[in-house]
């Protein structure tokens, strides 16, 4: 097999076959994909969830995972937030030509071992090369189903006055990661990407209640972002305590130093979590059971609001509004 | 958290520092922050929040951003819309208008301008692309300016002939003497810059407190920082001899940073230059020295400055002097947003358009 993905990987002809057999159906290895036919055939019954999502990072490897890794977490992740257990997931690539197959490789391995930790199945995909410069490297679209559990009714327009924030761990740890090595700038930090399938924590939560009101993983944008979509969607203020809010060291001070807030700094191992408030001490200890919760925290109420906002109460006492994000974080110059 | 940090983000040690500061309500007191970091530390620590209402904030000019004058941004636009030109700049003056378009929107044009987060890295930008001429948009106070005067010598010390500076670095004592002078701004004390005083020392400070009566504080940026320096301002207020007080003194030294200072002054001199929205202050801008005009964008580009700017619309001028709040603006929240700002004090992160929108807008709704 030659060393680089060329265009001629991307044909239709032996090649491709070639690309699919040694990498794809090596690690994705299923029932449904091995029928090698043009659609994945399955039942299905009672309320589903479905959804996608497209994965275009530089770099494509970061500390704590790779393009591969985050595209199947993202999407279950999704999937999770929902309420709904992952089952089958799609994958399609865009590779740009002169990508290595040792490169491809590993993000496949990633990818499958991301899915085997999920529970979840990649039973359908698709490949196109490009030629150089049309894409960075590899971009990867992935679209997954879920199976609803009756009684189950989660959303971002379900937080009540009486309900508890919790956050299932460090926040700003990606975000803070990618952007050290993005920017290459010289600042070791013991620090990587937080990248995680979180279905396996979300049905502990359930295991302890079924009446989780809003689940949604803070991605881009952050804490911040994700909690004001929330207090818009449910019309209501969402009050958060300083001293709360889980930040690592590291990331706290990388931030200060750029002029940047963790609570901006984008997860993709993170799930915002809000219940009522008698069973929030419950699942707090529910998700601090499970390995990817450990560092939960409550970290804020739900109030009645006029105009829904996301209030800070700081170190200091005061409390002020926590905007959505504007464009990017920008460093600031002093 | 670490335990230093922990100690400066106390809030037992916060609340005690404003019931003491609650003794002092026989009066008002102006208090002007002279430092952009100083003015989002104040609104997100939440410490403006707490503070007694007899105490008022003025934020002052301290944000390099927001007192670059727009002809600056039309020239960096010009150069960065170049076919031989890549512009490198610090990430807040992305987004900032000049009186057409800002660097982030004349990106889909084509102009080639990429953010940086220290000025050397330009150095490897030009390394990288030989072809090239790249130009650092060096802006900034006493704080930000020698890590420039170093890249300038690097450069010239290691021969990367294709990278230039546009300057448009400034000096913080003029324009503050310039606030304490004004009679309209009726300053009663000030917070002076932190980060400057930790290169430029205190001296100036003392200096110009003692020729207004106007007393000062140098103070950190931790809530407990921003307390405790409100407090001991107030007092000083009280004793009214225009003393100046170094309560930051974990960084800054009476006299400075000497070495940087003095880099500064051997790559730069002063020249005249605009506040943007208050007008040239003489003598408060740096351009580069003779020995180094090989570097300077202003002269190889044969690029203008326009000294008479007047802005149009936006009360920037009367805001940075702090006569009048951001919300008085007829422009602000409305016409001016962080996603489409009209001024520069909304755009950078540390301008008073800026921290007032994120984070006092709507507040008590």
């Amino acid at each position: 097999m030659s060393e680089v993905i060329t265009l001629a990987h991307g044909s239709g002809g032996t090649l491709t076959h070639e690309l699919i057999n040694k990498i794809f159906y090596k690690h994705f290895q299923n029932d449904l994909l091995d029928s090698e036919n043009d659609a994945a055939v399955f039942n299905a019954e009672g309320k589903m969830a479905f959804t996608t999502d497209s994965f275009v990072i530089t770099p494509v490897f970061f500390k704590g995972g790779n393009i591969g890794k985050i595209s199947v977490c993202g999407t279950v992740n999704d999937l999770a937030s929902m309420g709904a257990i992952p089952k089958y997931l799609s994958c399609g690539f865009i590779i740009e030509e002169g990508l290595k197959f040792s490169e491809l490789e590993r993000i496949v391995e990633a990818m499958a071992e991301t899915a085997k930790k999920a529970g979840v199945k990649i039973v359908t995909g698709d490949t196109k090369v490009v030629g150089k410069g049309a894409c960075d490297k590899v971009f990867i679209n992935t679209a997954g189903i879920g199976f609803i559990p009756e009684g189950r009714v989660t959303g971002g327009n379900m937080a009540k006055p009486g309900d508890k924030v919790i956050l299932t761990g460090f926040m700003g740890d990606h975000g803070t990661s990618i952007l050290l090595e993005r920017e290459d700038m010289g600042i070791s930090a013991d620090l990587s990407s937080d990248c995680a399938p979180l279905n396996g924590l979300v049905e502990k939560i359930y295991e302890v209640t079924s009446n989780a009101h809003v689940l949604r993983d803070p991605t881009r944008g952050g804490v911040a972002t994700t909690l004001n979509e929330i207090a818009s969607q449910s019309g209501v203020d969402i009050k958060l305590y300083e001293e709360k809010l889980p930040v690592r060291d590291e990331v706290q001070g990388i931030c200060d130093m750029l002029g940047m807030e963790p609570i901006y700094m984008a997860n993709e191992g993170k799930m915002l979590v809000i219940v009522p408030g008698d069973v929030s001490e419950k699942v707090l200890d529910a998700i601090r059971s499970h390995e990817y919760g450990v560092n939960a925290e409550i970290i804020g109420d739900v109030l009645e609001s006029k105009s829904p906002r996301v209030l800070l109460k700081t170190y200091a006492g005061g409390t002020r509004v926590v905007d959505m994000l504007t464009g990017d974080q920008l460093p600031r110059i002093c | 958290m670490n335990d230093f940090l922990k100690d400066f983000r106390n809030p037992e040690i916060s609340s005690m520092l404003n019931n003491e500061l609650s003794k002092y309500k026989d009066r008002t007191y102006r208090i002007m922050e002279l430092c952009g970091t100083h003015t989002m530390s104040l609104f997100k620590s939440g410490v403006r929040d707490i503070l007694p209402g007899n105490i008022k904030l003025i934020s002052g000019p301290g944000c390099p951003v927001c007192v670059t004058p727009n002809y600056y941004m039309d020239n960096a636009v010009k150069l960065a819309m170049m076919k031989d030109v890549i512009v490198t700049t610090f990430g807040d003056l992305m987004r900032v208008p000049g009186n057409g378009k800002s660097l982030l929107e004349a990106k889909t044009d084509g102009a080639d301008a990429r953010v940086v987060y220290s000025p050397i890295d330009s150095l490897k930008v030009a390394t990288e692309n030989p072809d090239k001429k790249v130009v650092f948009l060096s802006v900034g106070f006493e704080t930000t300016t020698p890590i420039v005067a170093l890249t300038v010598k690097k450069a010239r010390e290691e021969g990367i002939n294709n990278f230039l500076i546009l300057s448009g670095n400034k000096t913080m004592p003029a324009a503050i003497e310039l606030l304490a002078m004004d009679k309209d701004v009726a300053i009663d004390g000030f917070f002076y810059p932190g980060h400057v005083c930790s290169v430029a020392g205190t001296e100036y400070a003392r200096i110009i407190s003692k020729k207004y009566g106007i007393p000062g504080v140098v103070a950190g940026f931790e809530p407990v920082d921003l307390l405790y320096a409100i407090l001991e301002l107030v007092k000083l207020i009280n004793e009214g001899n225009g003393e100046v007080k170094n309560l930051y003194g974990r960084v800054v030294r009476d006299e400075g940073n000497l070495d940087a200072y003095n880099t500064m002054f051997e790559v730069f001199k002063p020249c005249d230059t605009v506040w943007r929205g208050i007008g040239n202050i003489p003598m408060s801008g740096l351009e580069l020295r003779e020995a180094y005009e090989a570097f300077d964008a202003w002269k190889v580009f044969d690029l203008k400055q326009n000294i008479d700017e007047k802005i149009n619309g936006c009360i920037c001028g009367e805001i940075l002097k702090g006569l009048k709040e951001p919300s008085e603006c007829p422009l602000f929240a409305k016409a001016c947003t962080p996603n489409k700002p009209v001024g520069a004090c909304m755009v950078s992160s540390e301008g008073s358009c800026a921290a007032h929108y994120k984070y006092g807008r709507n507040k008590n709704v």
